[in-house]
């Protein structure tokens, strides 16, 4: 039987980086996400997997350490919440365009600015929709749980690596601290050099004489191989909408009335749910676990069946416009959130969801 | 006697080191770069450590740094290379890894990466090309053009109370106690270029001798920056910039 360990949210991510074969992590202190990095220095993971864990002089220099190693072919990652990532996002565009895999972490607070130290959900149109410059994306998976935590860490750097791309645990503040009891499972050792050197060709970790050298750049002066290499993302981030999306339901297979709701917010609109179906309403939710690739098609699927759906976020509306998108003006689309790190009630949702369908 | 009959292998004096590709620089002629990237390509060649090196580019005129030497390259965001480098190098401890910077690059924007890079003795080599000017993007001021040095950005002469003072980042660089080796060379001499060439070598051999950072600092010309010619360019150095920027190791341990 699978070892059961009570543990953070962020600490799961470090426990799942040190067991599923991950060969740096480099990073900045910041709240509420400083576990990750508390946990792998009091874990020594260089005694045991020879992971290599350092503390940077700034989330600049974190996700620039990241792009060193990815640059490697190494399993490298970092994490932060919102305002060290803001930092990060110069990486992310320099690593999404030289094609480069590698996971970042973000345990997301209240902003924007300095905000709060509690849970937030207002970064979503920065990793989702970009954050860097130019035309491109993550693959951004969205936990709801500690255990969620744990299993992103290998998926996300099998995505990363499967298209070459970055790949981002969004979290929230709520996922990232709260405990739970989380399901270790069998451990991935790290790849060898010899095995990174035949699965990454392109990794730049010395010129052998039997092949031309390596060159990791995100430059191209001439407009004809920057447009190929802009076509050539495109055609990735295609690809992932075709195959890489995912998402949970509940209770949807009989809604007339559908949620939208991601991270923390999906396990609370869940009990909304049961309470509106207490009450004679056939709710159900969609939760996307990949927030890109966005599981616009899973939404339309549902349109001939609902008389409305609702974005639960807490943020003032972001994930809403993805969903309007994938309605596309079929049925009304509402939004409910709170700010500030306030988190909505399963009651506030219940009545929200009564006054925008003019229920009573 | 023909000329045929005296290029043979055996009358060979000089020969142009495999390790730098047969691609055309883009350098300005006159500019310093393509000599330091010359004697960068034949350490590593009379090293035997071409499959061992990774370089890390700048942004900067030396951004194309990887058309020029054939060995594996990343390229850094502005002012970065050297958090690529300690990641490089700690994930492959056997390699031997270098930055190559500008002085905008390594001494404004990218102050904090070299700073605490060479503060916690990274095992790698900076190679950082001081030449008082931004280069790529048309002749602005630098954080080490010095003080009355006309530039895109000073037309009238840096002046300290509107631009700050010329920053003498080496001299701090000496002060970290994770660094090694520490110098300042040029290459406008034979002389010279021999010297930095040395300087070169030993930095590369430190960096795999578990000591520390090393960091060589080339004072360079930029003739086009600075709308000289590239001898009246070597002159105006070596009349403006060595005073300030003098020659010489400034530490060695």
């Amino acid at each position: 039987m699978a070892e059961k360990i009570l543990m953070k949210g962020n600490e799961a991510i470090a426990c799942s980086a040190i067991r599923n074969g991950v060969d740096g992590y480099f990073g900045y202190p910041i709240t509420p996400q400083s576990e990750v990095m508390e946990t792998l220095m009091a874990e020594k993971p260089w005694e045991t997997t020879g992971m290599v864990v350092l503390q940077a002089e700034s989330e600049t220099a974190s996700i620039n350490m990241v792009y060193g190693g990815a640059c490697c072919g190494k399993k490298v990652m970092t994490s932060s919440s919102s305002p060290g990532i803001s930092l990060m996002c110069e990486g992310l565009s320099y690593m999404a365009g030289a094609e480069l895999p590698c996971l970042v972490v973000n345990v997301v607070r209240g902003g924007p600015g300095l905000g709060t130290i509690q849970p937030g959900q207002g970064d979503y149109y920065q990793i989702v929709k970009g954050g860097g410059h130019g035309d491109y994306r993550c693959v951004v998976l969205s936990p709801a749980s500690a255990q969620d935590m744990y299993d992103f860490v290998d998926k996300a750097f099998d995505l990363a690596f499967k298209y070459r791309c970055p790949a981002v645990i969004l979290a929230d503040g709520v996922i990232g601290q709260m405990m739970e009891k989380v399901e270790i499972h069998a451990t991935k050792p790290r790849r060898t050099n010899e095995e990174i050197e035949k699965t990454c060709p392109w990794a730049t970790v010395g010129k052998r004489a039997d092949r031309p050298r390596n060159i990791i750049t995100s430059l191209a002066l001439e407009s004809d191989v920057q447009e190929a290499t802009n076509l050539r993302l495109q055609a990735k981030y295609r690809k992932m909408e075709e195959e890489d999306v995912l998402y949970s339901t509940y209770m949807t297979e009989d809604a007339e009335y559908l949620f939208v709701a991601y991270g923390c917010m999906s396990r609370i609109v869940e009990t909304t749910v049961d309470m509106l179906r207490e009450n004679g309403i056939k709710a159900g939710l969609l939760r996307p676990i990949t927030l890109f690739p966005f599981p616009t098609k899973q939404i339309q699927a549902l349109v001939p069946q609902i008389k409305s759906a609702m974005s639960i976020e807490l943020s003032a509306g972001q994930m809403v416009d993805d969903v309007r998108l994938a309605v596309n003006g079929a049925v009304p689309v509402g939004f409910y959130g709170r700010l500030g790190g306030n988190i909505c009630t399963p009651q506030e949702i219940f009545d929200a969801f009564k006054k925008f369908n003019n229920l009573q | 006697m023909d000329i045929k009959d005296i290029i043979k292998p055996e009358n060979k004096v000089y020969g142009k080191t495999p390790v730098l590709t047969d691609n055309v620089m883009h350098y300005c002629p006159g500019c310093s770069h393509g000599v330091v990237h010359k004697i960068i390509a034949e350490v590593i060649e009379e090293m035997g450590i071409q499959d061992k090196t990774i370089g890390i580019s700048p942004v900067g005129c030396s951004v194309f740094a990887y058309n020029y030497l054939d060995i594996d390259w990343q390229q850094a965001a502005h002012g970065r290379a050297p958090a690529l480098a300690t990641a490089t190098k700690r994930l492959y401890p056997d390699k031997y890894v270098f930055t190559y910077q500008g002085d905008g690059d390594l001494a404004s924007i990218g102050t904090a990466e070299i700073m605490h890079a060479c503060n916690r003795g990274e095992n790698i080599v900076v190679i950082f090309i001081n030449n008082a000017i931004y280069g790529m993007t048309g002749g602005q001021m630098a954080p080490t053009t010095l003080l009355g040095m006309k530039t895109a950005t000073t037309p009238y002469g840096r002046d300290a109370k509107l631009n700050g003072f010329p920053l003498k980042i080496t001299e701090l660089i000496a002060q970290l106690e994770g660094t090694c080796y520490v110098t300042r060379q040029s290459v406008h001499t034979a002389a010279a270029v021999r010297k930095a060439k040395a300087a070169i070598r030993k930095a590369f051999e430190n960096s795999a001798k578990d000591k520390g950072t090393s960091f060589v600092e080339i004072v360079s010309t930029c003739n086009s920056g600075w709308k000289l010619s590239p001898v009246k360019a070597n002159e105006w150095m070596v009349e403006h910039m060595f005073p300030f920027y003098q020659l010489g190791d400034l530490k060695d341990r």
